[in-house]
C-alpha cells in the first residue's frame, strides 16, 4: 500500500496501532488489491513525467521522527519505529519505480547508544526481526534485484544482528538493480577515523602524499557515489553527522512531517528541487578531484 | 510577517530600467523615473546613496522596524559627522568598543541559548550585482560591507567566533577577470580594515591553503594574524581557497607521516588527532553551533565537513549584501527554537 499516516485528529492510539498491524500482515483482500494497483499505475504516469528531466541516482534519507510519531499518538516508541518501517518500505518502493539506484538510510548512529538500553536494545531486536523477514523473501529480492549493504562500525552490534546483516549482504551481493546501503552503528566522523586509520596502514600510501582517493577508498561508503538529494525528516535542518564528506555538494531537504508520515509528495517535491539545481550540482561535482560519480 | 516580505522585496528589487512587463512603457513613467533609469544606464557603478535619493522606492510609504534603521542611524550621528560616508560604506565609524558597548538582547533573544560559534557561507553577491545591473565587482564589494556588519552583531551579541567562507578552492574555476576581482578586494579589504579590527579587540585567522595567494597577500594576511593574536572579543576565522575535503585529508596527511615518523600507531588515531589537525584548530571551539547560508541554496558546498556534525543549519533567500541585523535576528530565533539532541 503507498499511503502516509498523516491522517486527522480523530483517531484514536488503538485504532492507530490496530491500522499498523493490519497493514503488518499485508492484507490480500481483494479490495486492496484493486485500490492498490490503480494507485501503482497513477504513481507510475507521475514518475514518467517526472523523468523528463534528471532524476537523482542516489538519494540519502535521515529517518528522524519515529519516537515524536509514537508520542503523538500515544503509542510505545516501539511501535514508531514499526511506522517509520513501513514508511521505509513505502519510500523504498516508490525510488525503485522512479529509477534511483542508491537509496541510503541513517537507521542507527553510534551516538544513539547512548540512549536508553531498553530503547536501543528494542531498535536492535526490530532490525534482527526486519533482516530475518527480507531474508526469507529472498527470491523476490532477487526478482527486483535489490542489493543490501550494510555500512558502519559493525564491530559495535550485537552478535546475531552483524551476523544477520552479513548473511544479507552475502545473499543479495549478485543483485544489482537497486542498492540499499543501510548506515547502521555509523557516523561519519567515525568513517573519516577509519579511513585515518586505514589510510596510515596502506603500504601502498606509505612515504607518498595522501590524497583524496586515498581517503575515499577506504571510507564505508566506498564505491557508492555521493548523493544528489539529502532527506532530513521532522523539520530538522542539521546532518547529525551523517554522510558529511558525501554531502558537500548535496541538495539538503528537511520536509517538516515526521518519519512515519513522510508520503510520496514529499519525494516528488524533493526530485523537482534537485531537477532545478541540478545543472550546477553537476558542474560542482566536476571541481571535486577524484569524487565518485 | 507581511512587513517582512515587503522589506525583503525592497532590498532586493531590480532596477527601474529592468525589464518587467507589468511597468509602464517609458514615456508614460513619471519623469524622475525615466531620469533615474537613464543615470542607470550612462553610469558605470552608481553609489548606493545615490540610487537611495533617485531610484523611487516603496520602502518610502513603509514604516520600517526602528531596529533596521538604528545601525544607519548611529553611523550617521557618531562623532558629530552626518552619516553620508557611513551610509555609503554601510558601516558604523571606528569606534571605541568596550563592556558598556554590548547591548541588551533584542526581546525573545536568551543569553544562554546564543551560540558560540557561527559560521557563514556568504553567497548571492553576483545575483545581487546581477539583479540591480552593477558589475560583479560591487556585489563582493557590498558583500564586505555586509561583513563588517556582521562582525559588529558578533560583537555586540557576544558570540565567541565567527567563521565565513570567503573563497572555496572550487571557485578557482571562475573566470580568471572575476577572481583577480576578489583577490584585490581581500588585499583592500584588509588593509582598510585592519585597524579597526585591532581597534574592535577581534582576532583573525586565516584557515585554507593559503600557498596559492599572490605573496604580497600571504604577508599582510600573515600580518594581520600576527598583529591580532591577543584579541580576545571575537575570533573572525576567514576561509580562504578551503576546502572541506581538502581539510580532512591534510589532516590524514600529517597523522600519516606521525605514523611514518613512530610517534603514534595507526590504532591510537582517534577523532580528537584529527581535530587536532584541522583549519579550526586555532580556536577552543571549532565547531559551529549555527551555520548560516544565504541566497536560499540548500547545500554546504564542501565548508566545514567535520565541524558540521552537530551544527544546526539555517537557510535564508536574503542574499549576503541585503543580510543585516533583522536576518541575523532572525536565525538567532530559529536557532533558540531548535532542539539539539546530539543524537540522544
Amino acid at each position: 500500500m503507498c499511503c502516509s499516516f498523516d491522517i486527522q485528529k480523530g483517531f484514536s492510539p488503538m485504532l492507530m496501532i490496530k491500522l499498523l498491524q493490519m497493514m503488518e500482515r499485508q492484507s490480500s483482500s481483494l479490495v486492496v488489491r484493486l485500490l492498490g494497483s490503480s494507485a501503482s499505475y497513477m504513481r507510475r504516469f507521475l514518475f514518467r513525467v517526472l523523468s523528463v528531466g534528471p532524476v537523482p541516482h542516489h538519494v540519502a534519507f535521515i529517518l528522524d521522527g519515529n519516537r515524536r510519531f509514537a508520542r503523538k499518538w500515544k503509542m510505545e516508541d516501539v511501535m514508531g519505529y514499526r511506522a517509520g518501517f513501513l514508511s521505509l518500505m513505502t519510500l523504498i518502493k516508490c525510488c525503485y519505480e522512479l529509477g534511483v539506484k542508491y537509496i541510503t538510510i541513517y537507521v542507527f548512529s553510534i551516538e544513539n547508544f547512548k540512549r536508553k538500553p531498553d530503547e536501543v536494545r528494542s531498535v536492535m531486536d526490530l532490525m534482527l526481526e526486519k533482516i530475518e523477514g527480507l531474508l526469507k523473501e529472498e527470491s523476490i529480492l532477487e526478482q527486483y534485484g535489490v542489493r543490501l549493504e550494510f555500512v558502519g562500525n559493525l564491530k559495535l552490534l550485537n552478535e546475531s544482528v552483524r551476523i544477520s546483516a552479513e548473511k544479507a549482504m552475502k545473499a543479495t551481493a549478485c543483485n544489482d538493480r537497486v542498492i540499499l546501503v543501510v548506515a547502521v552503528a555509523y557516523t561519519s566522523t567515525d568513517e573519516m577515523v577509519h579511513a585515518a586509520e586505514q589510510c596510515c596502514q596502506d603500504k601502498s600510501v606509505d612515504g607518498k602524499l595522501v590524497e583524496v582517493a586515498d581517503v575515499e577508498r577506504h571510507m564505508y561508503m566506498a564505491g557508492v557515489p555521493d548523493p544528489d538529494i539529502l532527506v532530513r525528516t521532522s523539520g530538522e535542518t542539521r546532518l547529525s553527522n551523517f554522510l558529511l564528506w558525501q554531502t558537500s555538494n548535496s541538495l539538503l531537504y528537511s520536509p517538516k512531517a515526521l518519519w512515519p508520515d513522510v508520503g510520496l509528495h514529499h519525494l516528488i517535491w524533493a526530485v523537482l528541487n534537485f531537477q532545478r539545481v541540478q545543472p550546477y550540482l553537476r558542474t560542482r561535482r566536476n571541481y571535486l578531484p577524484l569524487s565518485t560519480q | 510577517m507581511d512587513q517582512l516580505k515587503l522589506i525583503k522585496l525592497q532590498k532586493s528589487v531590480p532596477p527601474s530600467n529592468f525589464r518587467n512587463p507589468k511597468l509602464p512603457p517609458f514615456q508614460n513613467q513619471p519623469r524622475r523615473q525615466r531620469m533615474a533609469s537613464l543615470q542607470l544606464r550612462l553610469s558605470f557603478t552608481p553609489s548606493p546613496l545615490k540610487l537611495r535619493q533617485q531610484v523611487p522606492r516603496r520602502s518610502l510609504d513603509l514604516k520600517l522596524p526602528p531596529r533596521a534603521l538604528s545601525s544607519a542611524i548611529k553611523a550617521a550621528t557618531v562623532n558629530g559627522h552626518p552619516g553620508e560616508d557611513a551610509l555609503l560604506k554601510g558601516t558604523t565609524a571606528p569606534a571605541q568598543f568596550s563592556g558598556e558597548d554590548s547591548v541588551a538582547l533584542p526581546a525573545g533573544l536568551r543569553r544562554e541559548s546564543i551560540p558560540r560559534h557561527v559560521a557563514v557561507i556568504m553567497d548571492g553577491n553576483r545575483r545581487w550585482a546581477r539583479m540591480r545591473g552593477f558589475p560583479v565587482g560591487s556585489g563582493y564589494e557590498a558583500g564586505v560591507r555586509a561583513l563588517r556588519r556582521m562582525v559588529e552583531l558578533c560583537c555586540k551579541l557576544g558570540i565567541k567566533v565567527l567563521t565565513v567562507f570567503a573563497f572555496s578552492s572550487d571557485n578557482w574555476f571562475r573566470p580568471k577577470v572575476e577572481v583577480d576581482v576578489l583577490m584585490a578586494l581581500f588585499d583592500r579589504g584588509l588593509r582598510e580594515e585592519l585597524q579597526y579590527l585591532v581597534s574592535a579587540d577581534v582576532r583573525i585567522s586565516i584557515m585554507g591553503d593559503s600557498s596559492k595567494l599572490f605573496n604580497s597577500l600571504q604577508a599582510l594576511l600573515a600580518n594581520a594574524m600576527e598583529t591580532t593574536q591577543n584579541n580576545s572579543r571575537l575570533h573572525l576565522i576567514v576561509a580562504v581557497n578551503y576546502s572541506g575535503r581538502s581539510d580532512v585529508v591534510q589532516a590524514c596527511q600529517k597523522l600519516a607521516v606521525e605514523v611514518k615518523d613512530g610517534l603514534i600507531e595507526p590504532e591510537d588515531i582517534n577523532e580528537f588527532l584529527v581535530e587536532r589537525e584541522l583549519g579550526t584548530n586555532c580556536t577552543d571551539f571549532p565547531h559551529p553551533d549555527l551555520l548560516i547560508r544565504t541566497s536560499g541554496e540548500l547545500r554546504v558546498s564542501n565548508f566545514l565537513l567535520w565541524q558540521l556534525a552537530h551544527t544546526e543549519l539555517y537557510f535564508t533567500d536574503s542574499l549576503w549584501p541585503d543580510f543585516g541585523e533583522d536576518e541575523f535576528l532572525q536565525a538567532l530565533s530559529s536557532f533558540q527554537e531548535r532542539q539539539r539532541r546530539y543524537g540522544c
